[in-house]
């Protein structure tokens, strides 16, 4: 069963890159990289997790313990799904600018306009 | 080379991959183990600082550089992609489109949620120190709940309720204070970003130093920018007419 | 009782990954992308990371889908 979650991210991985693969169209590319980019979050989380721990919240119900999932990883998850965000929204403006310029957005077409 | 060949090359490289990574995968810690040594340090420094969310300390006191480059990044992709959609010289803007109706029901539904999402995301911002969320999810909650909106409406009526110069200046001073804040520990003799408020106690809501001040500005940079960031992909989409289907000279 | 849930949520996530990615008509993956980032959301919740669920709840199930359908809509309407 662990290696269940660590196979998950893995799939998401190759499944991204066979997407951006097999696209036709400039925005599939996009979409599927953001699968891709959804594996990582999840091998990070499945790095920190423990049986039986709660989250890394304290309140007046659940005293501080040592007995919580790593809060480390779940920082660098955050940072990771906003810089992921960013990234395919600055993506998606090209597409929109190379729509307008070459009226295609087949990559396979692109690769012939050239000079 | 063609589909087939870079598929079959992909196949080839898929299956590599997944060999190395089951190898690494042998030599780590099982799933759900309870060996983690971040978190044995990380936990007692955020209740050594009165936080109560153990995230936002690593993310606003512990490794709050880190955040002030996201901060960065942020402001960095709102700038390209405002740089990338202006408006070309062929696209004018759009008159309003006669015609459409929304239906009654979403109208009511959008304006009982929309002071009930700008609250949530409010609590969410300033409970950061406390409850799960902070500046980040707090920030595009807000963001969603102007553009309820739009959902209620037209396009136009959100662009002329929407003063876009507002939260473009609230964006860039959110921001602007992050690392002002920051200036201020410099000052005080401690490091840059250190946590150099009074902390009071655990689990109050005037706690944990300058981690809430970190996180209501980070709620405002975060909204000002989320709110750039679609207006111009709604300006692109909805605001402008399409240019002639002739070859144009750009 | 949570390892049942884990594993239900891991393979809906794989499912749904796949899903994304077969969807031919970009229109149409902007919806599936949304629910994509809400089976990661349950799948975060249920790692114990409300933090990063209600990160990727706002940003992946709102804010990506609603700008892959504004950029779609533009590129079909200029190639109309």
């Amino acid at each position: 069963m662990g290696v269940l979650a660590y196979a998950v991210a893995g799939w998401l991985v190759i499944v991204g890159a066979l997407g951006m693969l097999r696209s036709r169209n400039l925005v599939q590319a996009t979409v599927a990289l953001s699968v891709a980019q959804s594996g990582t979050y999840v091998f990070l989380l499945a790095i920190g997790y423990q049986w039986s721990a709660t989250a890394p919240v304290f309140s007046s119900g659940s005293p501080p313990t040592n007995q919580v999932v790593d809060p480390v990883v779940q920082a660098m998850a955050l940072t990771d799904i906003v810089v992921s965000a960013m990234v395919t929204a600055l993506l998606l403006a090209l597409t929109i600018q190379i729509e307008k310029t070459h009226r295609t957005l087949d990559p396979d077409e692109l690769q012939r306009l050239k000079g | 080379m063609n589909r087939r060949a870079r598929l079959s090359v992909f196949g080839l490289g898929a299956a590599g991959l997944a060999v190395l990574f089951a190898l690494a995968l042998a030599g780590m810690p099982d799933f759900g183990t309870s060996d983690h040594p971040y978190r044995d340090l990380a936990v007692p420094a955020a209740v050594a600082h009165d936080t109560a969310n153990v995230v936002s300390s690593v993310n606003f006191d512990q490794r709050a550089l880190d955040t002030l480059g996201e901060e960065v990044i942020l402001l960095s992709a709102v700038v390209g992609a405002t740089a990338l959609l202006r408006p070309t010289p062929h696209e004018t803007q759009r008159p309003p489109a006669p015609g459409g109706r929304v239906l009654d029901g979403t109208i009511l539904m959008a304006y009982l949620l929309l002071p009930l999402t700008t609250l949530i995301g409010l609590d969410v911002v300033v409970h950061g120190h406390l409850t799960p969320g902070g500046g980040f999810q707090g920030g595009v909650v807000l963001a969603t709940a102007l553009h309820l909106l739009y959902l209620a409406g037209r396009y136009e009526s959100l662009a002329r309720l929407r003063p876009l110069d507002w939260y473009v200046w609230v964006e860039g001073s959110s921001a602007a204070s992050f690392a002002g804040i920051g200036l201020v520990g410099l000052g005080l003799g401690s490091g840059f970003l250190a946590n150099v408020a009074p902390h009071g106690s655990f689990q109050n809501l005037l706690s944990a130093g300058t981690v809430p001040i970190l996180n209501v500005v980070t709620g405002g940079a975060v909204a000002g920018g989320a709110v750039v960031l679609l207006a111009q992909f709604l300006n692109q989409a909805l605001g402008t007419t399409p240019q002639a289907a002739q070859k144009s000279a750009g | 009782m949570s390892a049942a849930l884990i594993v239900v949520a891991l393979t809906l996530v794989a499912i749904g990954g796949a899903t994304v990615v077969f969807t031919t008509d970009p229109a149409r993956q902007a919806v599936t992308l949304s629910v994509f980032g809400l089976l990661l959301t349950l799948l975060f919740f249920v790692l114990q990371a409300p933090d990063v669920a209600l990160s990727q709840l706002v940003v992946g199930a709102a804010l990506v889908p609603l700008m892959v359908m504004l950029t779609v809509r533009k590129i079909n309407q200029r190639s109309r």
